[in-house]
C-alpha cells in the first residue's frame, strides 16, 4: 500500500477506485491489487478499518479482552491491506461521482477530479436516527458514537449511563463497558418481542450460525452485570439539575424516570446511501431491515455500469458478509477489466457467495428481533425530526396534511428538513415513513429524499479552484 | 354535465398556486392539481427573485407588467401573511447587477437605458451606480467590481414559504389542492372541461394550464400551441452565514435563512436536471470575484432548474378561440409575476375574457414565425 | 465526563477549547479529545442557539461543529488533534470575512 499524502499525488486515472476502508473496501483492494489492477482507495478517516475496526492500527487499547476478538479479527484485513499494491489517499472524501466514474475527491482544502474504469463504493453504514424527544441534548449520543471513543481513545463514559434501544451493538458495547470496569447504569430495551410463530421458523438457520454462538453467551454477561428494563416506550430526554432525565413506561406502565450524565441511543445500523444515490444508483425499500438499499447481484454491480456496492452500505449484513462482498465486486471488476474470464471469477466467488446467502439466512431472526417499532421509527411528535434545520415531527405531519405532500423533496420546500449540511442523513428515513403512514401506503412506494452535490460541503474556493 | 369546480388550475407551482389562490378569493370553487414528488418543478430551483431592471427588454409590455407587479408584491405580501401566517421574507431594497469590467458596465447602461427608453414603460428608478458608491452600499464588494446597474423595484423573498404559504392560502379560501394528479387528458365540452388523471375524472367548467414545460403536451388538448423551451439554470447554496448582504444581486442573494445563493448559469441541455460539476466551478469562480469573502463559505448543495423558455423569452397568457374557458399560463418569473398572476390575471380569468393581456397572448409569436 | 482507560497510552497533546487549556492524546479526534476534557456543548443551533454536542462521532451528523483556528464550521470528529490547536465553540451561524 502506497499511502498518498495529498491529492497531487493522485494518478488522474485508475482501473478500480474503491470509496470506504471499512472490511469491504480493504477486502475489495486486497483482492484487486493480486490481480494487477491499478487500484485506488480512498476514505475519510484517517486510517484504515472503516467504523467496525476504527482506530483497530493504532488503538491505544492492548490487544485484550475489552473490545473483544471481533474487533481484535480485523487487524489481519488490515495488514494485508498494508502489503498490497494499492494507492489509499486517507482523510479524503469523494464528494461528487457522475455516471461516467468522474470522482471529485477533496482533502486539506483542495479537490481534484480523476476517472476510474470501475468504482467499488463500500460507504459503511450509520447509526439509524432515533428521534425521540431530547436526542439533540449535548450527553445524548449513538452507542456506536460512544464506542468509537473507546476504539479509538481509550475514552469510556462514566458516571450514570444509560443505554436505550435495541440491536446486537447495544448488546455488544455494553459487554465492552462492563470488560471495561463500567458497566451501564441501565439498559432500556426498546425491542418488540416478535411472537414465537414469527421467530420458531428461522431458529434453525441462526442456532446453527455464530451469532447465537457468540450472541447468546454476550446477552446473558451483560444482563448478569447491569439492570435491564424491557418492553420500554414513550420516551422522552430532559434536562434535569443534575444531568439528564430520561422519562419512559416500561411495559405500558406508568412513567418512571432515570436521571443520569450520559444516555447512548441505538436503534441499529442502515446504509449509508448519499454517495451511492448521488451517483444515481437505484434503490430499493426492504421491509425487513425499514432501510433503502442499492439494488446490486451477487457481485454488487449496481444499476450504473461499473457501479459496485459492498458491505453494509449495500445492505446490511456485519463485518464478515461486508468483507466476502469486497472480494466479490473486486472479482467482478477485474473480470469486467479483462484480467479473468467469467468462470474464473465464478470459482473464485462460489464460496463467498455461498457463505453470504448462509449468513443472510442466519440473521434473519436478528432482523425480526430488533426491528424497530413503528413508534420509534417516526418518532414522538415533539422530537426534532431534522436536527440541522430543526423541524419537529408534528410540524411534518401538520403541513403532509394540509399540503397532501407525496413525498420529502416536496416537504422540502415547504419545511427546509433535509436542506442543512447532513443532507437527510439523520431525517431522510424517518420523513419518509412518516409521510407513507399519512398516506397510507409502504414506505417504498414514495420516492426517496434526492441528494445533492456536494455530498458533504466544501468550500466556494475548492469548487472554484478545480482544474477540470 | 355535472360540475365539480367552477375553474381547474393544472400545475401547483408557484404560477399555477398564484392564480388559484387569486381565483379563489370571489368564492370559486377551484381545484388545483399538482403532479407526483419527482415533477420537474421550476419552483424548487428559482432564485426567488422580484426583479425588474432589464426585464421586457425589446418588449415594452413585459417590462409594463413586471413593473406593476413588483410595484403590487409589498401589498400582496401583507395579505398573504395575515392570510396564512407564513413569513414570506419580502425585501425590496433595490438589486443589483455588478459589472467586473468597464465594457460589462456599458453593457448595463445601455439595456436599462434601452428599456427605459421604450414606449409606455414608467419610471423603472433604474441607474448605474459606479463603484465608489456601490463601496459604500457593499463594502463586501470585490476589488473588480467597477460598478452596477441598479433598480430601485428589484428585490427578493422566500419562495420555498411563498410557495407554503400559496398553498395554504389557497386551502384556507376554500381551494382544493389534489396531488399526485399527473393530468392525462383534457377534453372540451359544451359547457365545461373533463380532466382525466391518475384515474379520477373531474369536471370544470374553466380550465386554468399552469403546468410549465407540461404545458407542451396539455395545450393542443385544447387547441392551444405552448412553444416552449427547456433552458436549464444552476443554482448552489452556501451554508448560512451571518447577514452581510442586504441586496440582491441577479446572481447571487443571500437568503433571509442565512445562505448564500449563487446562480444561475444557462445552458441549453433539454431536459436533463442533474447538478454538472464544471459549470458549478465556474458559477463559484465568478461569486468569488463578486464577493471575495464567499471563498472560505462552505457549499452545502448545488442543483439545477428547467426555466420555462417562450421563443421570445417572454410570458404567454392565451384563451383558447377553440374551445373558450381554457387558458394557457407559461412564464419564467414565478415569483417575480406572483402579485400579477394572483390579482389582475386571476380576475381576468375569472372573468372569462384576457383584456390587458392581450400582449401576451401566442399571436405574437405566430406573426414572429410567419415572418 | 468520559474517563481514559489507564491501559490507554498516547503522546499528550496541548490545545485550547474557548480559551481554555486542555489536553488530549496523540491519536484523538477533536472531539474525543474535547470530550475526554469535560466539553459538553461543542456548538450552538443556527435557527434556535440551542446547545448541541456529538452525536454520531463518524462524519454524517454535523453536530460537532467547531471553530478550529479560525476556521469555522469543521467537523470535530474528523479532524485529528494536534498540538496547539486553537478552538472555539460554534455559536450560531458563522461570520464570513473575519
Amino acid at each position: 500500500m502506497r499511502r498518498l499524502g495529498a491529492v497531487d499525488e493522485l494518478a488522474a486515472t485508475y482501473d478500480l477506485a474503491i470509496v470506504g476502508a471499512g472490511p469491504a473496501g480493504l477486502s475489495a483492494a486486497v483482492t484487486a491489487g493480486q490481480f494487477g489492477l491499478s487500484v485506488l482507495l480512498v476514505d475519510e478517516k484517517t486510517a484504515p478499518g472503516g467504523q467496525i475496526y476504527h482506530g483497530i492500527a493504532a488503538s491505544p487499547l492492548k490487544r485484550g479482552s475489552i473490545l473483544g476478538p471481533d474487533y481484535w479479527s480485523g487487524a489481519a484485513l488490515v495488514e494485508g491491506f498494508a502489503a498490497a499494491d494499492v494507492d489509499y489517499l486517507a482523510g479524503a472524501m469523494v464528494w461528487q461521482l457522475d455516471q461516467d466514474r468522474h470522482l471529485y475527491i477533496g482533502a486539506d482544502g483542495k479537490s481534484r477530479r480523476i476517472a476510474a474504469q470501475a468504482v467499488i463504493l463500500a460507504t459503511g453504514a450509520q447509526e439509524r436516527p432515533f428521534p425521540i424527544e431530547g436526542w439533540t441534548r449535548p450527553g445524548v449520543m449513538g452507542v456506536g458514537a460512544a464506542q468509537m471513543l473507546l476504539k479509538s481513545s481509550g475514552l469510556i463514559a462514566e458516571g450514570r449511563v444509560v443505554l436505550v434501544g435495541a440491536g446486537p451493538l447495544l448488546w455488544l458495547f455494553a459487554a465492552q463497558m462492563i470488560a471495561a470496569g463500567s458497566p451501564p447504569s441501565a439498559i432500556l430495551s426498546t425491542a418488540a418481542t416478535p411472537s414465537l410463530g414469527r421467530l420458531i421458523p428461522l431458529l434453525p438457520s441462526f442456532l446453527a450460525s455464530a451469532y447465537a454462538r457468540k450472541g447468546l453467551s454476550l446477552v446473558q454477561r451483560v444482563r448478569r452485570a447491569s439492570r435491564l428494563v424491557s418492553s420500554v416506550t414513550d420516551l422522552r430526554i430532559e434536562t434535569g439539575e443534575s444531568g439528564l432525565k430520561i422519562a419512559y413506561r416500561a411495559g405500558g406502565q406508568a412513567e418512571r424516570i432515570f436521571e443520569a450524565e450520559h444516555v447512548l441511543l441505538h436503534q441499529g445500523v442502515v446504509p449509508n446511501l448519499n454517495l451511492i444515490r448521488s451517483a444515481g444508483c437505484t434503490i430499493a425499500w426492504d421491509d425487513a431491515q425499514a432501510c433503502w438499499h442499492p439494488i446490486a447481484d451477487d457481485w454488487g454491480a449496481s444499476s450504473v455500469e461499473g457501479i459496485a456496492v459492498a458491505g453494509d452500505g449495500a445492505g446490511i449484513q456485519g463485518a464478515e458478509t461486508a468483507a466476502r462482498r469486497g472480494r466479490l465486486a473486486a472479482l467482478d471488476a477485474a473480470c469486467r477489466l479483462g484480467r479473468i474470464d467469467g468462470a474464473a471469477r465464478d470459482r473464485a466467488g462460489a464460496e463467498d457467495i455461498a457463505a453470504i446467502g448462509k449468513d443472510a439466512k442466519a440473521r434473519r431472526l436478528l432482523d425480526v428481533l430488533y426491528r424497530p417499532t413503528a413508534a420509534f421509527r417516526m418518532g414522538s411528535p415533539k422530537a426534532l425530526v431534522c436536527r440541522c434545520e430543526e423541524v419537529t415531527g408534528e410540524r411534518i405531519r401538520q403541513v403532509v396534511r394540509e399540503t397532501k405532500a407525496v413525498g420529502p423533496n416536496q416537504l422540502k420546500t415547504y419545511l427546509r428538513c433535509g436542506m442543512g449540511p447532513c443532507q437527510g442523513r439523520f431525517c431522510a428515513l424517518t420523513v419518509n415513513e412518516i409521510i407513507a403512514e399519512e398516506r397510507g401506503i409502504s414506505p417504498g412506494k414514495i420516492e426517496p429524499m434526492r441528494v445533492r452535490p456536494p455530498i458533504k460541503p466544501i468550500t466556494v474556493a475548492e469548487f472554484a479552484a478545480l482544474d477540470l | 354535465m355535472r360540475r365539480d369546480y367552477d375553474v381547474a388550475v393544472v400545475g401547483a407551482g408557484l404560477v399555477g398556486a398564484a392564480i388559484a389562490y387569486g381565483l379563489a378569493k370571489d368564492g370559486r370553487r377551484v381545484c388545483l392539481l399538482d403532479e407526483g414528488d419527482i415533477a420537474l418543478r421550476a419552483s424548487r430551483a428559482n432564485f426567488a427573485l422580484v426583479w425588474v431592471q432589464t426585464k421586457g427588454h425589446g418588449y415594452p409590455p413585459y417590462a409594463i407588467l413586471t413593473h406593476r407587479s413588483a410595484s403590487l408584491w409589498s401589498s400582496f405580501a401583507q395579505e398573504v401573511e395575515a392570510e396564512t401566517g407564513v413569513d414570506l421574507g419580502f425585501q425590496q431594497p433595490g438589486g443589483f447587477t455588478f459589472a467586473l469590467s468597464e465594457e460589462e458596465l456599458e453593457g448595463r447602461r445601455r439595456i436599462l437605458d434601452e428599456v427605459q427608453a421604450q414606449p409606455g414603460v414608467p419610471d423603472l428608478g433604474s441607474r448605474i451606480v459606479l463603484r465608489n458608491e456601490l463601496i459604500s452600499l457593499i463594502p463586501e464588494a470585490g476589488p473588480e467590481v467597477v460598478g452596477a446597474s441598479y433598480c430601485a423595484k428589484d428585490g427578493h423573498c422566500n419562495s420555498p414559504r411563498l410557495l407554503l404559504a400559496l398553498h395554504r392560502g389557497f386551502g384556507m379560501r376554500g381551494g382544493d389542492l389534489l396531488t399526485n394528479r399527473t393530468v392525462e387528458t383534457i377534453t372540451a365540452g359544451r359547457d365545461g372541461f373533463s380532466i382525466l388523471g391518475e384515474g379520477e375524472e373531474i369536471q370544470a367548467g374553466k380550465i386554468v394550464l399552469a403546468a410549465g414545460l407540461g404545458n407542451i403536451r396539455l395545450a393542443p388538448m385544447v387547441g392551444l400551441d405552448a412553444p416552449l423551451q427547456p433552458l436549464k439554470g444552476q443554482l448552489i447554496v452556501t451554508e448560512k452565514v451571518r447577514p452581510f448582504l442586504h441586496y440582491p444581486l441577479v446572481n447571487l442573494r443571500q437568503t433571509d435563512e442565512g445562505g448564500v445563493m449563487i446562480g444561475s448559469s444557462m445552458e441549453d441541455m433539454g431536459f436533463d436536471t442533474s447538478s454538472v460539476v464544471p459549470v458549478v466551478a465556474n458559477m463559484a469562480k465568478r461569486a468569488i470575484r463578486l464577493f471575495p469573502l464567499l471563498a472560505e463559505a462552505n457549499i452545502v448543495r448545488s442543483w439545477a432548474g428547467l426555466r420555462i423558455m417562450t421563443p421570445d423569452g417572454f410570458p404567454l397568457y392565451e384563451q383558447s378561440q377553440e374551445a373558450p374557458g381554457a387558458f394557457l399560463c407559461n412564464c419564467h418569473s414565478g415569483v417575480t409575476l406572483a402579485a400579477a398572476h394572483a390579482g389582475d390575471l386571476a380576475q381576468a380569468i375569472g372573468r372569462g375574457n384576457l383584456d390587458g393581456f392581450g400582449a401576451f397572448s401566442g399571436e405574437r409569436l405566430r406573426v414572429q414565425a410567419a415572418q | 465526563m468520559f474517563k481514559r482507560l489507564s491501559e490507554a497510552s498516547g503522546r499528550v497533546l496541548s490545545f485550547t477549547f474557548d480559551g481554555q487549556p486542555l489536553e488530549g492524546r496523540e491519536g484523538d479526534s477533536l472531539a474525543a479529545a474535547l470530550l475526554a476534557g469535560g466539553v459538553g456543548v461543542f456548538r450552538t443551533t443556527v435557527p434556535s442557539d440551542a446547545s448541541r454536542g456529538p452525536y454520531c462521532l463518524m462524519g454524517v451528523c454535523f453536530d460537532c461543529l467547531v471553530e478550529v483556528d479560525g476556521v469555522a464550521n469543521r467537523q470535530a470528529c474528523m479532524i485529528p488533534l494536534r498540538e496547539g490547536m486553537c478552538v472555539t465553540p460554534q455559536r450560531r451561524a458563522r461570520q464570513l470575512g473575519e
